[in-house]
């Protein structure tokens, strides 16, 4: 029996096509991927997103606890600020990528795959040293992203100021007068919120954002706007683009590992890599309409196999099928040509410069914002 | 005849004298979600019954067409090269795909639209 968030009646209640996704049962589209895509572009979307793990770490050592488990350096983020993060065995390969939330150097929510959620909580726990408490609040906190570039305007009555809050800041405070976080977080490459709520209200929270959205063309958006809207903007998504057969320099992903930062769990063995080069990397790849490149087909150049597509769907709002590849030919270039395996034919593929299209996110795919940074 | 009747495969057909007018069914366009690309024949080509004549792509996946008749291709729905979008909102009009010049009779074994519904139904659990 899956997993259902508490948002379960509505999404049937709004004609959502319900599929099962890492173990949850969660909307793919309601109406219809296009529209939901497009109007996270152009106006905003709202995600359930609370299949999503999210663990309360805390206590004295909870910085040093999370920095010696992954690539980022946690401790040069202020507090009040998320930052994107690999957390990977010792030989490089990424157990998962994880957003970790700083309210203070002792006390962090670290949100997760929900594919990954349960993996995770076992590999943290058998870190976990005196003086850290892990909590896996997944359950009593519900968490909605509110994404696009009207999204600010668009927030419901009742809920605190956002215009002072930066890219990746986070703060206390009240969504349609509930209490919770509010982020500058997403995964669509567009500006917008993720929102961090008790479940018991949670209902309330998404029937204010749609009812103040209603005629504005705010639409409640599934999976499938949700996965071409990141791999627009190229972000990875883990078992797909990533794995735990593939490290960080490979996924395109060596901006998050900081190896001076002292000893995390993979820093050897990242190390060596950056050292050597990587042997593969993740690209991206534009093609003409008709030819859709899907996860898994074969990426071939000069009539040998060189790579496989990780991530492909045809780009509505770009209007032509893209796709993300890892390739065993770390040379290739934006602009240089291969061929993908598309119903048993090669079809012509560009190399593409990532992100394919950056949205009103202030800064797409960035790093977060850390002291070093400023 | 302009009663539609169905195939297994998913696909309608109405006949209009010795053409035979081909689609998608409104439940198969549901399942497959937005279609993006179809890849579809030139008039001219014979097609069997049960043969795959095209594919379809949606977000989701790639699936062939299969000819619910034989006969031969004598046109195909241009509009949907820059609106295959039709194929979703009016599977049963705009969204046509093939028309075939019939050669002999419809084959007797496609479903009339009560039969389709149940076997839709029943393939769907």
């Amino acid at each position: 029996m899956p997993n259902r968030t508490p948002l379960y009646d509505r999404h049937v209640a709004l004609g959502g096509r319900m599929v099962d996704f890492g173990g949850w049962e969660m909307p793919q589209q309601y109406t219809s991927i296009r529209d939901e895509h497009l109007a996270v572009r152009k106006v905003a979307g709202l995600f359930d997103v609370s299949h999503m793990g999210r663990l309360n770490v805390d206590g004295r050592d909870a910085e040093a606890f999370l920095n010696s488990i992954v690539t980022n350096d946690v401790a040069g983020v202020h507090p009040g600020h998320a930052q994107y993060n690999l957390m990977c065995r010792e030989d490089g390969g990424i157990i998962d990528d994880l957003v970790i939330y700083k309210s203070s150097p002792t006390d962090f929510v670290v949100v997760v795959n929900a594919s990954n959620r349960e993996k995770d909580v076992a590999w943290l726990r058998a870190h976990l040293p005196a003086g850290v408490a892990m909590e896996d609040r997944t359950s009593e906190v519900s968490l909605l992203a509110f994404q696009g570039p009207r999204a600010e305007e668009l927030l419901p009555k009742h809920t605190s100021d956002t215009r002072e809050l930066p890219y990746f800041g986070f703060v206390k405070g009240s969504i349609a007068g509930v209490d919770g976080y509010i982020a500058r977080t997403g995964y669509t490459g567009e500006d917008g919120f993720e929102l961090f709520v008790p479940s018991k209200h949670v209902g309330d929270v998404w029937d204010a954002l749609l009812e103040n959205g209603r005629g504005q063309g705010v639409l409640p958006a599934g999976l499938g706007a949700r996965d071409a809207a990141r791999l627009e903007a190229a972000l990875r998504l883990w078992g797909n683009d990533m794995d735990e057969t593939v490290n960080a320099y490979e996924a395109g992903l060596g901006w998050t590992v900081k190896l001076d930062k002292g000893d995390f769990v993979g820093r050897d063995a990242l190390a060596k890599v950056k050292e050597s080069g990587p042997r593969r990397r993740l690209i991206g790849l534009s093609m003409a309409a008709g030819n859709i490149p899907r996860h898994g087909a074969a990426v071939i150049k000069d009539g040998a196999r060189i790579g496989t597509v990780t991530s492909g769907t045809h780009s509505f709002f770009l209007e032509h099928p893209i796709a993300l590849a890892l390739v065993e030919v770390p040379s290739l270039r934006a602009g240089d040509t291969v061929s993908v395996d598309v119903r048993g034919r090669e079809a012509p593929a560009e190399v593409a410069r990532l992100p394919f299209y950056r949205g009103s996110a202030h800064t797409a795919s960035a790093p977060a914002k850390s002291k070093d940074s400023n | 005849m302009a009663e539609r009747r169905y195939s297994k495969t998913h696909e309608w057909v109405t006949v209009d004298g010795k053409t035979a007018t081909v689609g998608i069914s409104d439940f198969a366009q549901a399942q497959l979600g937005d279609v993006v690309f179809l890849d579809l024949p030139k008039p001219g080509r014979k097609v069997g019954k049960g043969e795959a004549f095209g594919v379809i792509e949606s977000v989701k996946a790639a699936s062939d067409l299969y000819s619910p008749v034989n006969g031969t291709v004598a046109a195909v729905n241009e509009n949907l090269t820059s609106h295959p979008e039709l194929v979703n909102s009016d599977p049963y009009g705009e969204g046509w795909i093939l028309k075939v010049d019939l050669a002999g009779a419809v084959p007797t074994d496609l479903m009339d639209e009560a039969d389709y519904k149940k076997a839709a139904e029943a393939g769907a659990h």
